[in-house]
């Protein structure tokens, strides 16, 4: 069986800058990534990002993924491992991953988990039919492959990621005929909402999809009002006409991995569901594998880089590596990492964290 | 709505009202759907049917969410060929 020092399971922001710690301290580091190129979510993220300047902002998400993949490329000490898909862990950190249709194990001496997120769907009549799409997947249609998701879209979620991808159909020139959300208030930055909105995108709040009507495919939605119980009023109907339905409604740690190793899991609404129980230096359960990034809870592609740095600086600590100045390097990645969790907006992390026993 | 038109679980084509009519039959964990309908097993492995069977429950047995287990995670998450386990076994030899 092959071996690693460290093996990385996702090539995104998190694991990338764990990547980036650990060969730093001459680790040796396999990095594993289902896709065909390095940097995750980042391979669609056009905009440019808010945050300080230590994490790149106003610099677009592509152009940090290549950033980071500059630093990390030619190491001699690292393997990069394409189009490979993690099917299997086991609690001696042997790892089974699949290329094409071969099966290939690995043993690691630790394992850094950063495989990010799955998108959650709502339930509603016709969910099934084609144009129903999650809102990454209509970020991956245009950004990566240039391919148009459909002519006139009805938005549901105003989190971030529903504003951005609605700016994103806009300037792709498909029209974006309403954005809904099912919460009394808009859920992300209000400079995306007022964006959106100056162009014309009608957002309304307390509003969900009743169902998809079309026979093959989406031909029009019909959405109606909330009560305070979340509960659709009869009466409230109005149909709108698209073709397409995109949910932005919420992401869902990918913890699957962790739990067939046996890993100690726990429900935290605030950060997305069922995430694993961690340590402030992101261990879980399992000696000597560590989860960062969106596995270990939803945040931003900004934190992301901060807690796989976090990550990357235990895991080379626990593997015997002298680590300069880690105490002060940890308490500066800490603080960094308190400014992106403050304000409102960080409020929910910060409960979500509280309920971990991350933060205190 | 109906029920009938709601798919919780697109890898394997079940519906709301599946749910319903194994809630009533009186099986009422993750675990249990998962054995009798594969509610979960499909490529997807549950990361998009698996919070609305969560979710639905809940609801239907009046639950906190928190309080829903959800199912055993076991490898593999994706069809592997017995051969190819095969394979590699014989390489590592």
């Amino acid at each position: 069986m092959k071996t690693t020092e460290c093996l990385i399971v996702g090539a995104g922001p998190a694991g990338m800058r764990a990547a980036k710690r650990l060969l730093d301290v001459g680790a040796e580091v396999t990095l594993i990534d289902r896709s065909d190129m390095l940097g995750g979510q980042l391979t669609k993220q056009t905009h440019m990002f808010f945050g300080s300047e230590k994490q790149h902002a106003s610099k677009r998400g592509i152009d940090i993924m290549q950033l980071m993949i500059d630093e990390i490329t030619n190491h001699p000490k690292l393997t990069v491992i394409n189009n490979a898909t993690v099917v299997a862990m086991y609690k001696d950190r042997v790892v089974g991953y699949v290329i094409g249709e071969q099966y290939h194990r690995i043993q690691a001496k630790a394992i850094v988990l950063a495989a990010g997120a799955s998108e959650k769907a709502i339930p509603f009549e016709n969910n099934d039919l084609p144009g129903v799409y999650a809102a990454g997947a209509v970020q991956t249609l245009m950004n990566v492959y240039g391919v148009k998701p459909g002519h006139k879209v009805l938005m549901v979620g105003s989190g971030n990621i529903g504003l951005i991808v609605t700016y994103q159909l806009l300037q792709a020139d498909v029209e974006v005929v309403k954005l809904i959300e099912a919460a009394d208030s808009i859920g992300g930055y209000l400079v995306h909402a007022s964006k959106i909105k100056r162009l014309g995108v009608d957002i309304e709040t307390n509003m969900s999809v009743k169902r998809a009507i079309g026979k093959d495919e989406v031909e029009a939605a019909e959405i109606w009002r909330l009560d305070e119980a979340w509960q659709g009023i009869e009466g409230t109907e109005e149909i709108i006409d698209c073709d397409v339905i995109c949910m932005a409604v919420g992401l869902a740690p990918l913890t699957e991995l962790l739990q067939q190793m046996g890993a100690k899991i726990m429900y935290v609404r605030e950060l997305g569901g069922n995430v694993p129980i961690i340590d402030k230096d992101h261990r879980t359960s399992i000696e000597r594998v560590y989860a960062c990034g969106d596995m270990a809870g939803i945040e931003e592609a900004s934190s992301a880089m901060m807690t796989g740095e976090i990550t990357g600086l235990s895991a080379a600590l626990d593997l015997g590596h002298a680590v300069e100045n880690y105490d002060q390097e940890v308490a500066r990645l800490r603080q960094e990492l308190a400014n992106l969790r403050d304000g409102p907006h960080g409020e929910k992390i910060r409960q979500g964290l509280k309920k971990l026993g991350v933060l205190s | 709505m109906d029920p009938n038109n709601v798919i919780i679980c697109r890898c394997s084509d079940v519906s709301l009202q599946d749910l319903y009519d194994l809630f009533e039959e009186g099986y009422t964990t993750f675990e249990e759907l998962k054995r009798i309908k594969r509610v979960g097993m499909g490529p997807c492995q549950a990361n998009t049917c698996g919070k609305m069977v969560q979710w639905e429950i809940a609801k239907y047995f009046n639950k906190p969410l928190a309080s829903v287990e959800f199912h055993n995670m076991r490898p593999f998450t994706m069809g592997v060929k017995l051969n190819a386990i095969k394979e590699a076994a014989d390489d590592e030899e």
